[in-house]
């Protein structure tokens, strides 16, 4: 029972990865009131490019840089359409969904031929696991053991960053100017533009630091998690990572809280598949698959404490004329 | 006399499309002086401040801050050269607290601890050369505005600014915070900073500056030595003729009443009280004011009155019949049905449509009316007759009905609202700040229209925030505070009184204790 347990912490631990980096991604953006619904399609693009670098280098470094490259790219055309040219967010941002699923098939599909996903990856061109020092031997100590060899030990590299990421986005956002600024800049840019900043490159930045947290998650599932592109591999992966940032009220700790709470969902709809539940019978995957969205509806509608998004987001910054 | 001067312009031009905002404007402003900028709405005093702050650049023109002709490309130059703004509409952020506003923009470095920590101390030193109290961790959302129009001070003091611009400042504030901010800019002064103090409120001008600017139409008129001016020649130079600022009216002759709201309390959407039973009566042939610094429930009280919001009790009585607001499920064009007409607050949001044309929005909540329609269809003929009507009654500037409303000025756009509600001659007008972003020639015609009306024996409730206004035209004052009435003056209240009401404190019980903040 108690390994049983462990394990299901173990993939939720798997599971939350990808959603805390897109969860944290979208919250560099939003609060700088840039709402960004396009994590899905950033995620998608990285993990396509991750992929493919991956297998023509077998570097997984490369891969993730790529990753990273093609995330960024989309970001700042997210940034041009909606910050540049204050365009609808919402509309800019569906669009680059849009772009990712069908650019990412097509190109799959041209270079590889392989139905849209890339050919398995050649050793190296994957992060593998990290095991902790004496794994191994203090596994077999009772509690502790398995918790220190399954639960912290063997992760991918990518875990570990992503839990990191963490802190230093608290760090980043409560105890630097540049946080500061990202912080005001959300929820009143007028008055970041009268103290002398610019408003534009400002959100110009949140959006490429979004655009990097986005390329550690798309990599993470074509190149860490997963052994290669698959068509639509994020399935909605971005929207419960938005989700998960209006559950956690735009707080980075939270964020990695609700995250944890949707992927440990996750890794019990797997573990419940097929199985019955005494006096219950057989829980239908869907149900834990809808849960993320239900929470968070039941916290839109004011059950659980109030979701007060940056005062700006959404709305495109134009110097009043008066 | 041979200083260099703070700030010296020269030949400014501003255009904005066709609108030429700025026409070579030449101003000097005296080192360490309070010189004040007066306008009217859309004079183009805010446009030329915002130039001199680096929002805006000049077409054409020269800028000398302290002697040197300067360029000045972004907000960030001004605050280099000791420029700082106090901006009408607050550039704060609600959130944060004092301490993060003030450091935003002047961080010291990339962490913020540093930065802080200096910031902290510096409040201290300022508050103890200015008097300048202030909380430094309290969030400003929580502050009232006043505390936030300090922290805008201090924003502009904690970059060392020597010249600094208010813009407006006293629009969202009481009395008794207007006169201690001008005991502020005082102390600025004898400290040696330069304050520019850009207005349209000639009181204030008497009141607190050394020199005074005239705009008119994007031209600067005049600049006098403000003792040897007076109010009039202002308000003429402004205007462009003579203008008279007093309401001529005779005392009311108040008959039976024709509207009598008893115990009144309405709950906003966020579930608190804003108006708390309120009591009181309109009699024909008076103007009822309700004074009351802006957000103590006027708004509200207007708005359920006319219709537009539902209370949770409440017994409105109008030209005898009774109607229970508790229960009622009335909306405003069964008010107006009642012949209750209703000038709103915000005419922008709730008075017109500003992408209809002019004679569209002249019938607007009338639009049902049997005599302005042909079966199904519209009487555009009549419509039209009537809009044209009531352009010329109204002297509404450019007359031209098939025009969008969005093109006229304030003042027109206002004499339009209010020439639709008094031309449908109801027996009861309820009236929200009808002089709001209003030019002085269109506020002595709009002040005029409406003691003609009380005149004809009609009852008005006439809600206002600008104190002179209420004490101009009302026969009676009410002030609201917290949602309640809390004290009824006549005629003739006195300033000083009036504004100790506005703050919740009653002079006539006695409990003056520490003033207001």
């Amino acid at each position: 029972m108690f390994e049983d347990f462990i394990l299901i912490l173990d993939s939720t631990v798997r599971l939350s990865t990808p959603l805390l980096l897109a969860c944290l991604a979208g919250l560099y953006s939003e609060r700088s009131g840039v709402v960004d619904i396009g994590l899905e399609g950033k995620m998608l693009g990285a993990a396509f490019g991750a992929g493919a670098v991956a297998y023509i280098t077998a570097n997984a470094w490369l891969g993730l840089l790529a990753g990273i490259a093609v995330s960024v790219s989309l970001g700042l055309l997210h940034g041009f359409a909606s910050i540049s040219n204050r365009g609808n967010q919402i509309v800019s941002g569906v669009a680059i969904n849009f772009l990712a699923a069908g650019l990412t098939a097509l190109l799959g599909q041209t270079w590889f031929r392989q139905g849209g996903r890339t050919p398995a990856l050649p050793e190296g061109g994957r992060f593998g696991d990290i095991v902790w020092p004496f794994a191994e031997q203090i596994r077999e100590i009772p509690i502790i053991g398995p918790i220190y060899a399954e639960l912290f030990s063997s992760h991918n590299i990518l875990v570990y960053a992503a839990f990191l990421a963490v802190p230093l986005t608290w760090w980043i956002l409560f105890r630097t100017r540049f946080g500061l600024r990202l912080r005001a800049v959300g929820e009143n840019p007028a008055a970041v533009d009268t103290a002398g900043i610019s408003v534009t490159w400002l959100r110009y930045r949140a959006v490429i630091a979004c655009g990097i947290l986005c390329g550690f998650a798309g990599a993470y599932l074509s190149i860490a998690q997963g052994a290669g592109f698959g068509v639509n591999m994020t399935a909605g992966k971005g929207f419960i990572a938005l989700a998960a940032l209006i559950f956690a009220k735009w707080r980075p700790a939270s964020a990695m809280l609700t995250c944890l709470l949707f992927g440990f969902l996750d890794a019990v709809a797997i573990r419940m598949q097929g199985q019955e539940l005494p006096g219950v019978g057989e829980i239908p995957v869907q149900f834990f698959q809808a849960l993320p969205y239900v929470l968070t509806v039941i916290l839109l509608a004011g059950f659980i404490g109030k979701a007060i998004p940056p005062k700006a987001a959404g709305i495109p910054y134009l110097k009043e004329r008066s | 006399m041979s200083e260099t001067p703070a700030i010296e312009l020269r030949k400014i031009n501003k255009s904005f499309g066709p609108v030429h905002a700025n026409k070579d404007i030449d101003l000097v402003v005296k080192k360490g002086s309070i010189h004040g900028i007066i306008g009217e709405n859309g004079a183009g005093k805010s446009t030329l401040m915002s130039i001199l702050y680096g929002f805006y650049q000049a077409d054409k023109g020269d800028i000398f801050v302290d002697g040197q002709k300067v360029t000045i490309p972004d907000s960030k130059a001004a605050i280099a050269m000791g420029i700082g703004m106090v901006h009408q509409h607050f550039m704060l952020v609600d959130n944060f607290s004092v301490l993060e506003n003030v450091v935003l923009g002047a961080e010291d470095s990339q962490l913020l601890a540093g930065g802080l920590t200096r910031a902290r101390s510096e409040l201290k030193r300022l508050e103890d050369e200015y008097e300048l109290r202030v909380d430094p961790d309290a969030l400003i959302e929580d502050l009232p505005v006043g505390l936030q129009q300090r922290v805008e001070i201090l924003k502009a003091l904690y970059r060392s600014a020597e010249i600094l611009i208010l813009d407006e400042p006293t629009g969202v504030l009481t009395p008794a915070e207007a006169d201690h901010l001008f005991k502020i800019l005082e102390v600025l002064k004898n400290e040696g900073k330069t304050v520019l103090l850009i207005t349209h409120k000639l009181r204030e001008i008497m009141a607190i500056t050394d020199t005074v600017s005239v705009m008119r139409r994007g031209e600067m008129v005049a600049t006098v030595e403000t003792e040897h001016t007076s109010m009039e020649q202002l308000a003429e130079l402004m205007v462009g003729r003579s203008v008279l600022l007093r309401v001529d009216k005779k005392p009311a002759e108040p008959q039976a009443p024709v509207m009598e709201v008893s115990n009144l309390t309405v709950t906003d959407s966020r579930g608190v009280q804003v108006v708390k039973d309120v009591s009181f009566e309109v009699r024909a042939g008076e103007i009822v004011g309700i004074a009351g610094v802006s957000g103590n429930g006027q708004s509200e009280l207007l708005e359920t009155l006319a219709g537009i919001r539902s209370a949770t009790t409440g017994v409105l009585k109008i030209n005898g019949e009774t109607i229970d607001l508790g229960t009622s499920t009335l909306d405003a064009a069964d008010m107006r049905d009642k012949s209750m007409g209703h000038v709103p607050e915000d005419r922008h949001r709730m008075g017109l449509i500003n992408s209809f044309t002019e004679y569209e929005n002249s019938i607007l909540g009338y639009h049902r009316d049997p005599a302005y329609s042909k079966g199904l269809l519209m009487d555009l003929s009549v419509i039209k007759k009537n809009a044209v009507d009531e352009i010329e009654k109204y002297d509404i500037r450019p007359p031209n009905p098939m025009l969008k409303t969005a093109n006229f000025s304030g003042g027109n756009q206002q004499k339009i609202v209010l020439a639709r509600e008094i031309e449908r001659d109801p027996e009861v007008l309820l009236v929200g700040q009808p002089t709001r972003g209003v030019d002085i020639g269109a506020i002595e015609f709009i002040h005029r229209r409406l003691v003609e009306m009380r005149d004809a024996g009609k009852g008005i409730l006439l809600v206002s925030v600008e104190l002179d206004e209420i004490r101009a035209l009302s026969d009676r004052v009410l002030v609201m505070f917290d949602g309640r009435i809390v004290g009824e003056r006549g005629a003739n209240a006195e300033e000083g009184d009036l504004g100790l009401l506005m703050a919740g404190v009653d002079t006539n019980s006695k409990s003056l204790e520490g003033g207001v903040q």
